[in-house]
């Protein structure tokens, strides 16, 4: 028996980790998953890289004497040039480059989240219903998708592109309409194992109907894999934007992207190599930093791989 | 293994049919047509030539004919290019793509399984690292961007190859272009080789191979290849494909006469006969190689073959 004494001293040991909880604190699956996110050094630099990307291409411009479309009568085919102000040097029509990679970097940008977004919607709701309705359903939807994984999609697009004129917006639906494939199966079968979970078995008892229970329940369990995979897409998007404009199918003039850039850079790349060389590094630089932070994310939420 | 190749042979039948209706549909769908041109042709003549194409009959009966055409292999005339059927272009294009992206294959599989391999044997040391980092340029850097830096580099600065043309296919006119279309997949194909083979000298058998004490050299070669081979085969499918596509740009830049280059031209000209030939041919073509695929994977994998 411990004496009185000791006990209360006992006690007061103990108070004060009792009071920051006795037990360790507990962390979620999410908390750590972000730990082992910040320990990847490669994902954690891509990420301010990136975000500077975006603020420079977003806000850059402003701050620019020069538009993207304005040419500088003083200056054609000028090399980089600190002195006149065109940091990238001009092209032939006396553009300033800074601005038109500037420009086409936030065109690039922009169709990349909307054709994501557009992925995200259509995959997510397909896929989501497919699993959770299974059976039949289930099949004839999922046999659809493996139809149109067989085709070769980017044709499709460039079919689109030529029938209905080459608009933006339908660039981005377009793109976005073929990449939601892969999305459409990871959610279903991300949906085929929550369906079998007590707390949608709960809420079926509790009488919500089946749309209800995909909306409330299952579409919050599924932004993990979504989000991993949309950040995997967005550098997909990016190329299949800027393949296009190379072909001739994508952005037309004045509007202008990365892509569109690197063609125009590359015909001329022997007397003028800067048109290419600043719109592809930031090309590179994007993809390079997205594809990190794609991989740091998967590699954080999936431990098992690494 | 015949009645297997039989069922996914019909299993394509609908897969073909839908994305062929789709397609004619969307194209039938477009505003305006191949003969708007910029001076306005005299309203006799249009209705002329809109009888020769088959155009002023109904929707239906011309999807009919169209569809009863590519069955019997005939993909309707080109719009554009007078006197030539579609499927006479797609085989004037056809050696060139061929031989490009078959090189392009062959290249792909080799360096990319060598490479595989060896990053697997050296797993995380400098030789693995060195290998990692050519893998990653050849998946970030695109195509239609590697091409003027190679281009530039090998064609006009250092003068040894080619910037472009068929050149009568002489090598040197090929190499550029043949390991532009293959850097991405041997890329791929190595990743998946390195992981794949990581996995398979972690197995049970490969110790007791070793146990026995069979040389390195041999347990690669009997023991280790042929099951780290799996996930390569099953990817080889879809890189045929992804192979077509790539070669649209490759033979755009380097000026070659495949039928890339025709589709392009084809689809910058509204020649919608042509489009929709092409991308049908390009549909039976993928569809063939990853049935091909599907079958060798099935030679490969005794589980497969079981049943």
């Amino acid at each position: 028996m411990l004496g009185s004494e000791k006990r209360d001293a006992l006690v007061d040991a103990l108070e004060p980790q009792h009071e920051d909880g006795f037990a360790p604190k507990g962390r979620s699956l999410t908390q750590d998953a972000m730990r082992r996110f910040r320990r990847n050094k490669a994902a954690l630099v891509s990420v301010f890289v990136m975000l500077g990307l975006v603020v420079v291409a977003l806000i850059g411009p402003f701050f620019l004497p020069y538009g993207y479309e304005d040419p500088d009568w003083a200056a054609f085919r000028l090399p980089p040039d600190f002195a006149s102000g065109h940091y990238f040097g001009t092209d032939q029509n006396g553009r300033d480059m800074l601005a038109r990679t500037l420009y086409g970097t936030r065109v690039s940008l922009m169709v990349a989240l909307v054709a994501t977004l557009v992925s995200i919607v259509i995959g997510v709701t397909y896929g989501s219903i497919a699993g959770y309705l299974g059976g039949r359903t289930d099949a004839i939807m999922m046999r659809f998708v493996d139809i149109m994984y067989a085709l070769p999609y980017i044709l499709f697009v460039i079919l689109l592109m030529v029938i209905f004129g080459r608009n933006v917006i339908l660039l981005f639906v377009g793109i976005g309409a073929v990449e939601w494939l892969t999305m459409a199966r990871i959610v279903r079968g991300q949906t085929l194992s929550l369906r079998e979970r007590e707390f949608i078995e709960a809420a079926r008892a509790a009488g919500l109907k089946p749309f209800q229970i995909i909306r409330r329940h299952i579409a919050p369990n599924l932004v993990g894999p979504v989000v991993i995979f949309a950040t995997l897409t967005v550098p997909e998007i990016i190329v299949t934007e800027s393949f296009l404009s190379y072909l001739g199918f994508g952005v037309q003039e004045p509007l202008t992207s990365l892509g569109t850039l690197i063609a125009e850079g590359a015909d001329v790349m022997e007397v003028m190599p800067w048109l290419l060389g600043f719109p592809a590094s930031f090309l590179v630089a994007m993809l390079l930093s997205l594809s990190f932070i794609g991989d740091g994310l998967r590699d954080a939420f999936d431990p098992k791989d690494v | 293994m015949l009645g297997f190749a039989l069922r996914r042979l019909l299993s394509t039948i609908p897969v073909l049919w839908i994305a062929l209706t789709l397609c004619f549909f969307i194209l039938r769908l477009a505003p305006g047509g191949p003969f708007d041109a910029e001076r306005q042709l005299p309203e006799r003549i249009l209705a002329n030539l809109r009888a020769h194409y088959n155009l002023d009959k109904s929707l239906i009966v011309q999807y009919w004919d169209y569809v009863s055409g590519v069955l019997m292999g005939d993909l309707g005339p080109s719009y554009i290019t007078d006197d030539f059927t579609v499927v006479d272009l797609i085989a004037i294009g056809l050696p060139y793509t061929f031989i490009l992206g078959g090189a392009a294959f062959m290249l792909a599989i080799l360096v990319g399984v060598l490479a595989g391999v060896i990053g697997a044997l050296y797993q995380n040391k400098s030789t693995d690292y060195g290998i990692a980092l050519v893998i990653m340029i050849g998946l970030i850097v695109p195509n239609f961007l590697m091409a003027p830096i190679l281009q530039l580099v090998f064609g006009v600065t250092l003068g040894w190859l080619p910037v472009g043309g068929w050149g009568g296919g002489k090598l040197s006119h090929l190499v550029l272009p043949v390991i532009i279309l293959a850097l991405p997949h041997t890329a791929r194909i190595s990743r998946l080789m390195r992981g794949s083979m990581i996995e398979v000298l972690g197995a049970n058998y490969i110790r007791t191979a070793r146990a026995k004490g069979i040389g390195a050299r041999l347990m690669i070669t009997r023991h280790a290849i042929k099951p780290a081979l799996l996930p390569v085969v099953s990817y080889l499918g879809p890189a045929a494909g992804y192979l077509l596509t790539g070669s649209l740009v490759v033979e755009s830049i380097f000026g070659l006469p495949g039928i890339g280059q025709y589709f392009i031209n084809a689809a910058l000209n509204r020649d919608y006969g042509m489009v929709l030939g092409t991308v049908i041919f390009y549909m039976v073509l993928i569809i063939l190689l990853n049935l091909v695929v599907d079958l060798v994977y099935a030679l490969l994998d005794p589980k497969v073959r079981a049943h």
